[in-house]
């Protein structure tokens, strides 16, 4: 092992003249291996540690380890005096190495990182012994066998310091730019303010129009502001800012690199036609789409509109509602029949390019914005409700294009099966939400309880004697204003059945629906008659949000929606440093909801960009070259193609591009001669924690 | 020896997904046996085969390796390479005899913090089934 470290050594030095982006300076006296001294500070954390381990024998077990200079213990090590006493420790006692055991590194390794660099020690010389979250919290009634795990834990983090070195973080340039993916209002908001903050902003998206789901919402709960009266202004603006270069019909193919240095490949999904200044590019003067729909009426294709929910025809080339941004006619590739109706009609213009291929642009930015949405539950699975089987069972979403008076029926509600206007409708809640059959969803999501009253509202007002059922499990009005709007539909003379609906059955003459619950409050079954039933469909990650996230290197919590670096302290950050969340692609969110946390998650991305420069943690593998056969089986191993094989000195040996290597460590698991030296997680390091678990010495 | 007896287990974790999938069972206070020991790396990609030997014949009664779904994993395709090496520690272990039971690789997402304590119960009852290692019976 000692051999290994000094070898190693050696090779470091010889290749100090490169490594261009280690902007650290270079240790001022080389790294003398002197007889480790290592500090171990051992926290209570109140008594979430103190209640399930036994600290003074963990504190005299420490004593007899190997290396040992000085053990400590404290209330709350990470408070200031805790800190202060590993600072003093140092000082005091000339330590090499320190050891916290307290809680997860995830949590306070930066903290006593610190505190080992105020105490003049290279920082990451510092171990963490987590005798909390895996120990602690997790054995809280097995006082013996949790003590003896911590010090385990704490001799393996022992052995750890003892051959920790100075290491030294690099620092890297951010570029200038960010990125943000949807352009729902969470993206659109992101992206305005990171515009408006003078920052590069490419805004991708997946659809032919920025707005996402909230433009095909009619209100919105629970002021009723027309949905689309206040979000088309944010849409203009996001068309019209300097700042945000917008690529509608565009999504992420490909993401390379890290924070700061964003390689991104964005796939220009062929649309038809040009913008005008494409057409421009082509040397078309004045040509190009401006919007003026000539091309509409010929096109001899019929399709359903997918905005409209399948409830009003498009065209083969459309805009799928009059609000777009940007106002530029789509051809569905895969309805045109080519007929070339529409470069007829477009004329002069010449802006339809039937045989346009979809088209690659590279990006580079500092920071990423994830802002990818949701889609509803497909609630046919749940067949209890007869969706897609009953003409008058329809979702929430499509009860909002149907009382949109921009919708299919200009915002008469109507019955699909035959027109008429209904007089008893029933909401059914938590429809696939809170679900636990395993057919539908097991979370809240979070929204439905609001809109539905909203929708409860809504037909009171528009159909005088029309009486709106509420079939629900509870009432989540939480928000600001929310309960009061509760109590005003109640008011008005909606009607709330607490329970669910166990299945729905349809007249088939009338297309009447007779609707089986069972009323909780009243403890009796109820059957009742209705006109028409909306279901409050539960939402769920948007279709590509997967294949998004694993170009980013995002994680997702079971249920598919995106996860934060933490819950509660960094609830818009990513565990990949430089990607960031806003919106729903986190978790189910209403409106406001999803604009503070893109406005958060824009504030949080527009850092790193601001500072300039970031520095990455320096875990990256180093070549110790007179080990290495230059076989270069760690080349193609590397994830990154951060290694290579060069020719030194007459001999083949692999070098490492640093700002390239992102330690993770595969080459180093891999090398037949164990030439890589994997910083802070090296080999002799990870031998060492081993053995000192299954040979360090028993009491 | 065999009353006294206490399974040695060390756990070999990735950072990103099961470490962080164990922290949270702690976080939610999901009680599981104290019987495994954690060394925390960086990806499961880490893996050098060699840890998992020498945690045998330095007398581990079982060797428990867990990183993030196939997918999932922070650096691509750490996991994918560790689980090919699984296959390959796996036959060895045979070959000299062993149980290779007494190896597991698991797949705990950092949201898992659940399956985190089903999987330790899971791997400290299949060790404690299989008794203390032949090796190191071998060994003394």
């Amino acid at each position: 092992m000692v051999e290994a470290k000094k070898s190693k050594k050696e090779s470091k030095s010889s290749k100090e003249h490169k490594a261009p982006v280690t902007a650290a300076p270079a240790p001022a006296a080389p790294q003398v291996q002197q007889k480790p001294r290592v500090g171990v500070f051992i926290c209570h954390c109140g008594t979430n540690i103190a209640g399930s381990i036994d600290i003074p024998a963990l504190q005299e077990y420490a004593k007899t380890l190997p290396n040992v200079a000085h053990v400590d213990n404290y209330q709350y090590q990470c408070s200031t005096p805790g800190q202060n006493k590993i600072i003093d420790a140092i000082k005091e006692h000339k330590l090499t190495g320190t050891v916290v055991a307290a809680c997860s590194p995830r949590l306070h390794e930066p903290t006593f990182r610190m505190a080992t660099k105020e105490g003049g020690l290279n920082p990451f010389r510092f171990e963490m012994a987590n005798i909390r979250e895996q120990n602690s919290w997790v054995h809280m009634h097995d006082r013996e066998g949790a003590t003896a795990k911590a010090k385990d834990a704490v001799r393996i983090a022992v052995a750890k310091a003892s051959l920790l070195e100075d290491l030294f973080p690099r620092s890297v340039p951010v570029e200038k730019a960010a990125m943000v993916v949807g352009a729902g209002i969470a993206g659109m908001q992101a992206a305005l303010d990171l515009a408006n903050a003078g920052i590069k902003t490419y805004l991708i998206e997946k659809n032919p129009s920025i707005g996402g789901r909230m433009s095909q919402l009619d209100k919105t709960f629970p002021t009723l502001d027309c949905s689309q009266c206040i979000l088309t202004p944010k849409m203009v603006d996001v068309g019209r800012a300097q700042n945000i270069e917008l690529m509608t019909y565009a999504e992420v193919e490909a993401v390379e690199g890290y924070i700061g240095n964003f390689d991104v490949t964005i796939r220009k999904k062929a649309r038809g036609v040009l913008t005008p200044q494409e057409a421009e590019a082509k040397g078309i003067v004045g040509g190009g789409c401006n919007g003026c729909g000539d091309c509409d009426p010929v096109c001899p294709v019929v399709q359903p509109n997918e905005f409209e929910v399948g409830m009003k025809p498009r065209k083969a080339i459309y805009i799928s509602h009059p609000q777009v941004v940007p106002l530029i006619y789509t051809i569905d590739k895969d309805s045109c029949i080519k007929c070339e109706l529409c470069v007829t009609a477009c004329g002069d213009k010449k802006a339809i390019v039937l045989d346009q291929e979809d088209e690659f642009v590279k990006l580079k930015v500092g920071t990423a914005i994830l802002a990818t949405g949701y889609d509803i539950f497909p609630i046919e699975k749940k067949e209890e409700w007869g969706y897609k089987k009953f003409d008058n069972v329809v979702s929430s979403l499509e009860f909002e294009r149907l009382i949109c008076a921009s919708g299919p029926t200009g915002g008469h509600l109507i019955r699909p099966s035959d027109g008429e206007t209904p007089k008893k409708v029933a909401f059914v809640l938590c429809a696939g939400s809170r679900d636990n059959t395993g057919v539908g969803k097991p979370y809240c999501s979070r929204f439905c309880c609001m809109y539905s009253l909203k929708h409860a509202h809504q037909i009171i007002e528009k159909i005088p004697g029309c009486i709106p059922y509420i079939f629900y499990m509870d009432i989540r009005s939480f928000g600001k204003m929310y309960e009061e709007f509760y109590y005003r539909i109640q008011d008005e003379g909606a009607k709330f059945i607490r329970g669910r609906v166990s299945h729905i059955l349809e007249d088939p003459e009338t297309k009447n629906l007779k609707v089986f619950a069972d009323d909780t409050l009243l403890d009796r079954p109820i059957t009742l008659d209705m006109d028409m039933v909306v279901l409050a469909a539960a939402v769920q990650p948007a279709e590509q949000t997967d294949k998004t996230r694993k170009m980013f290197g995002v994680s997702c919590s079971m249920d598919g929606w995106l996860l934060e670096a933490h819950p509660k302290l960094n609830p818009c950050g990513t565990t990949t440093a430089g990607v960031f969340l806003a919106g729903v692609c986190q978790g189910p969110k209403d409106i406001p909801d999803a604009v503070a946390s893109a406005e958060g998650a824009a504030s949080a991305a527009s850092i790193p960009i601001h500072k300039g420069e970031v520095e990455l943690e320096p875990y990256f593998a180093q070549c110790m070259e007179e080990k290495c056969a230059g076989c270069g089986m760690c080349v193609n191993l590397c994830p990154y193609s951060a290694l290579a094989l060069v020719d030194k000195e007459g001999k083949k040996v692999m070098q490492v591009t640093e700002a390239k290597c992102k330690g993770c460590g595969t080459c180093g698991a891999f090398c037949p001669g164990g030439a890589i030296w994997m910083q802070h997680f090296a080999t002799p390091q990870i031998v060492a924690q081993i053995d000192a678990f299954l040979l360090g010495g028993e009491q | 020896m065999t009353e006294e007896w206490k399974p040695k287990i060390l756990g070999i974790v990735c950072n990103w997904c099961s470490y962080a999938g164990a922290d949270l069972a702690g976080s939610a206070r999901t009680q599981y046996p104290p019987d495994v020991r954690i060394v925390r790396i960086m990806c499961t990609g880490r893996l050098d085969p060699l840890f998992i030997l020498k945690a045998f014949i330095d007398g581990a009664d079982g060797v428990l390796v867990s990183g993030c779904h196939f997918g999932d994993c922070h650096y691509l395709e750490g996991n994918y390479k560790a689980a090919k090496r699984m296959f390959l520690i796996k036959s060895l272990l045979k070959n000299v005899g062993m149980e290779d039971k007494r190896l597991r690789m698991t797949f705990v997402s950092a949201s898992e913090g659940a399956k985190w304590a089903k999987v330790i119960e899971d791997v400290v009852k299949t060790v404690n089934d299989l008794g203390p290692s032949p090796l190191k019976e071998l060994a003394s």
